[in-house]
């Protein structure tokens, strides 16, 4: 009896160590190296695996702030030569139960940009299938650029259309005082010449007489 | 200068030189639709095998109409009211209906315009504004619209216009276009401030601009891959589709609405022009400068198209491997661009259920490039599309949208000129009004006018002025224009004249044209098109993001209202020409004496070109 016992009890513990895929704790991480990297990619060996779960151990220590995860702690299986596999992490205080999914995804969102640097990666090569990556806000600067560039336009446009107005208006007045004075002139030109007629001032070779020419 | 000109009229103005002229006429002739209408048909009715219809219709109609109005503008060296009026006064209304049809092009083209500024006031942002989504409202994804359809679409259609989902629906009047709209208009009164002197210098550049830009554009995407198929596909003839008769009339109508004729502009460009001036040669030149510019340009759109879909079949083709590898679990990249095909078929014939579950998208390179659009959708949906996909997207994306704007603005020089010249020969306002009050007053009142455009319904207002402004009365216009010279003045009148102005009587080939073949021809596509338009009620697409099969647009019938405003819009220009030659004929019967007979002892030999405003 007691040996039964003794037996169930090392078998849950041992079941309880050994990852599952599509175990309600574990999550399935897929990595896209080549595509990410192209010819610098790295080849995936043990070695990698050993540090993915030490990040995700760090990932962990970070979000539950006490706890000191270990690689002992991530427990891996079922890796393909995609490269995927499935992980399930250990709790530290009771080794024989696993950490809930949703604090698991609390802490890889925490930490998911130290977790892509550390394989040069991004969100969409390594993935953590059930994990979105956060939307990055777009940035909205305080003055829409357009407006800016729309200010300039319409601006020289508007100076242009000022200047090219009172030029006009200018000229216009301009041309009025011209031809006032002309007339003005002209008249006193015909009173000089009425009055000083002499044989000598022949008035028909005066060139700034307004005689219709033949 | 003024040697043939009455001395108590005002001096003409003058193009500063040949140059000028030219550019003015081929920058009026040359425009957005040259760009965005153009490769579109050729695209759809059979690549090279279109040039045929196309050549044609320009040897046969378009040039000798674009000669004609060249040469009778200079030798009466009236605006195109005038013109008319001292051929016929039963024919003067051919001239206001030349006017109002200016006007109205010239209110919508000048939107187009306005949201050409839009577009390049936008391309100043990195990244560039319609390659994301926005977010939605909790920032737990991107908006819904915009997730549906494209960001390029979401951008076009919410973003620009805020369209509404029916012409009936007005919407609200949008303030960002009302901006555009109104610098648009500022642009355009800058230019006409001293009349033909100061359009004259603007149309060195807006003339010029483009060809250079095309050419950068034509060096780049050549070098872009896929630019190859793209221009395979355009320029690979079909020849059977010369059997539709749709083809030929296409053909007819885009000659004929390309060069230009019929909107009274030309008539006063060459007006201005001197008298003795080869406007054979001119003719010549514009239109096949005109031509030229089409297929010069429909290169570097479809090796852009050709990337674009090259593009798209890439990425379909990449989502299709990632899904494989990673239903799979090959290594990543064992399935490649290359090997795909070959690992379509292993697995089709291997797992032929896994691969249905996975719901592929079939990749088709001869779909993608099939995917056409014509006007603004080529330029604000697809291009944009494609220039996201450039390196330097802000460069390409500035200087496409600154070469439509100088097409455009080059354009609207000419239908500007065709109201304005009429307003200064009709004598309709008082002489103390100077000439830049009335050019700014028609600004300001254009502007007031489009601002319909400016509506959440904007768009849809546009297509209706766009398909039905010009359209049947520019081809009725034409057609009394030939009647008008050829058979009215008389073509031994109309020979002498040439022989006049450029030193030779025309040769029989344009002699037959004008007597026979054009007015054959423009009669043909006038009842064609009038017939095929009267065949089915008008539809119009429609953006309605509530549709089933949203991001399809919804055809939609316009409504009894907006068919009642289409008639008006192809009668009312026409309806002057009857309702002018009436008015003549009453007033002719009622007072006997014509004004002909009226000469002034002080004028010979010009008293043909004479126009003698109300003295009957």
């Amino acid at each position: 009896m007691l040996e039964k016992l003794l037996i169930l009890l090392f078998a849950s513990n041992v079941l309880a160590q050994v990852c599952m895929p599509d175990a309600p704790e574990a999550y399935k991480v897929r990595l896209s190296i080549k595509t990410a990297l192209g010819d610098q990619a790295y080849t995936w060996n043990d070695n990698e695996l050993y540090l993915f779960r030490a990040t995700l151990a760090f990932a962990m220590r970070n979000y539950l702030s006490g706890q000191l995860f270990d690689v002992s702690n991530i427990l891996v299986c079922n890796e393909t030569e995609r490269v995927s596999f499935w992980f399930m992490v250990k709790s530290v205080t009771n080794p024989t139960t696993l950490i809930e999914k949703q604090h698991v995804e609390n802490a890889i969102k925490e930490s998911r940009h130290r977790i892509n640097s550390a394989f040069l990666l991004t969100d969409q090569t390594l993935e953590f299938l059930g994990i979105l990556p956060t939307l990055a806000s777009p940035f909205v600067p305080a003055t829409p650029p357009w407006l800016i560039a729309f200010g300039v336009v319409m601006g020289v446009v508007g100076a242009g259309i000022v200047y090219f107005l009172v030029a006009a208006v200018v000229q216009r007045k301009r041309k009025k005082t011209l031809d006032e004075e002309e007339e003005a002139k002209g008249a006193t030109e015909n009173e000089i010449a009425g009055e000083n007629l002499d044989g000598i001032y022949n008035t028909s070779f005066s060139d700034d007489e307004k005689v219709t020419e033949m | 200068m003024d040697i043939t000109q009455e001395s108590g009229k005002e001096t003409r103005p003058q193009w500063d030189n040949k140059i000028q002229y030219l550019l003015t006429c081929i920058g009026f002739a040359v425009g957005v639709g040259n760009l965005w209408r153009f490769p579109y048909l050729c695209q759809i009715y059979g690549g090279g095998a279109f040039l045929i219809p196309y050549l044609i219709a320009l040897v046969f109609e378009g040039l000798p109409l674009l000669y004609l109005e060249l040469a009778i503008g200079q030798r009466m060296r009236l605006g195109s009211t005038g013109v008319w009026y001292s051929i016929s006064p039963l024919l003067g209304g051919v001239g206001i209906a030349s006017m109002i049809v200016s006007f109205l092009v010239s209110l919508f083209y000048n939107t187009l315009l306005a949201w050409i500024l839009w577009y390049f006031f936008h391309s100043f942002q990195d990244p560039l504004p319609w390659s994301t989504c926005p977010l939605n409202q909790n920032r737990t994804g991107f908006n819904e619209e915009c997730e549906k359809s494209t960001s390029v679409n979401y951008f076009w259609y919410r973003e620009t216009l805020n369209i509404t989902t029916n012409i009936e629906t007005s919407g609200t009047i949008q303030w960002t276009v009302v901006l555009c709209l109104a610098s648009a208009w500022c642009i355009v009164y800058i230019c006409f401030i001293k009349g033909i002197q100061s359009m004259g210098k603007a149309v060195y550049v807006t003339a010029t601009f483009p060809y250079l830009v095309l050419t950068i554009f034509l060096i780049r995407a050549l070098t872009l891959p896929g630019a190859v198929d793209g221009i395979k596909y355009l320029f690979t003839p079909e020849w059977e589709i010369l059997m539709n008769p749709q083809v030929w009339l296409d053909a007819a109508t885009q000659i004929f609405f390309s060069l230009s004729v019929a909107f009274g502009g030309l008539i006063a460009f060459s007006s201005y022009t001197e008298e003795k001036n080869n406007c054979e040669r001119d003719a010549l030149l514009v239109g096949i400068i005109n031509s030229a510019t089409s297929l010069y340009g429909s290169i570097p759109i479809f090796s852009i198209l050709g990337f674009k879909a090259t593009s798209a079949y890439n990425l379909c083709k990449d989502r299709n491997i990632l899904a494989l590898t990673n239903h799979f679990d090959f290594p990543d990249q064992n399935i490649t661009r290359d090997n795909y095909d070959y690992w379509i078929n292993h697995f089709n014939q291997t797992h032929p259920d896994s691969i249905s579950g996975l719901n592929l998208r079939p990749c088709d390179l001869q779909a993608f490039l099939k995917q056409s659009a014509s006007g603004t959708g080529l330029a604000f949906i697809v291009f944009t599309e494609a220039v996201i996909e450039m390196p330097g997207s802000q460069i390409w994306a500035v200087l496409f949208f600154i070469m439509l704007f100088s097409l455009g603005l080059s354009s609207m020089f000419g239908n500007i000129q065709g109201v304005l010249t009429p307003i200064s020969d009709l004598k309709m306002l008082p002489k103390w009004i100077p000439d830049e009050l009335v050019t700014g007053l028609l600004c300001i009142v254009s502007f007031l006018v489009a601002l319909i455009f400016a509506l959440g319904s904007g768009n849809y207002w546009l297509e209706v002025f766009n398909a039905y402004v010009g359209s049947v009365p520019l081809l009725i216009i034409a057609f009394f224009e030939l009647v008008g010279v050829i058979y009215v003045r008389g073509m031994k009148r109309f020979s002498d004249d040439i022989l006049f102005m450029t030193g030779k009587r025309p040769n029989i080939f344009w002699k037959a044209c004008w007597m026979v073949i054009s007015p054959l021809m423009l009669l043909a596509v006038l009842i064609a098109y009038v017939v095929l338009q009267a065949a089915k009620r008008p539809t119009y697409p429609s953006w309605d993001p509530s549709y089933e099969s949203f991001p399809d647009t919804k055809t939609l019938e316009y409504p009894d209202w907006v068919f009642a405003i289409i008639i008006l819009l192809c009668v009312v220009p026409i309806v002057s020409i009857p309702i002018v030659a009436l008015h003549r004929l009453i007033r002719g019967g009622i007072r006997r004496s014509s004004p002909r007979s009226e000469l002034s002892a002080y004028s010979n030999g010009g008293f043909d070109a004479e126009y003698r405003p109300n003295k009957t």
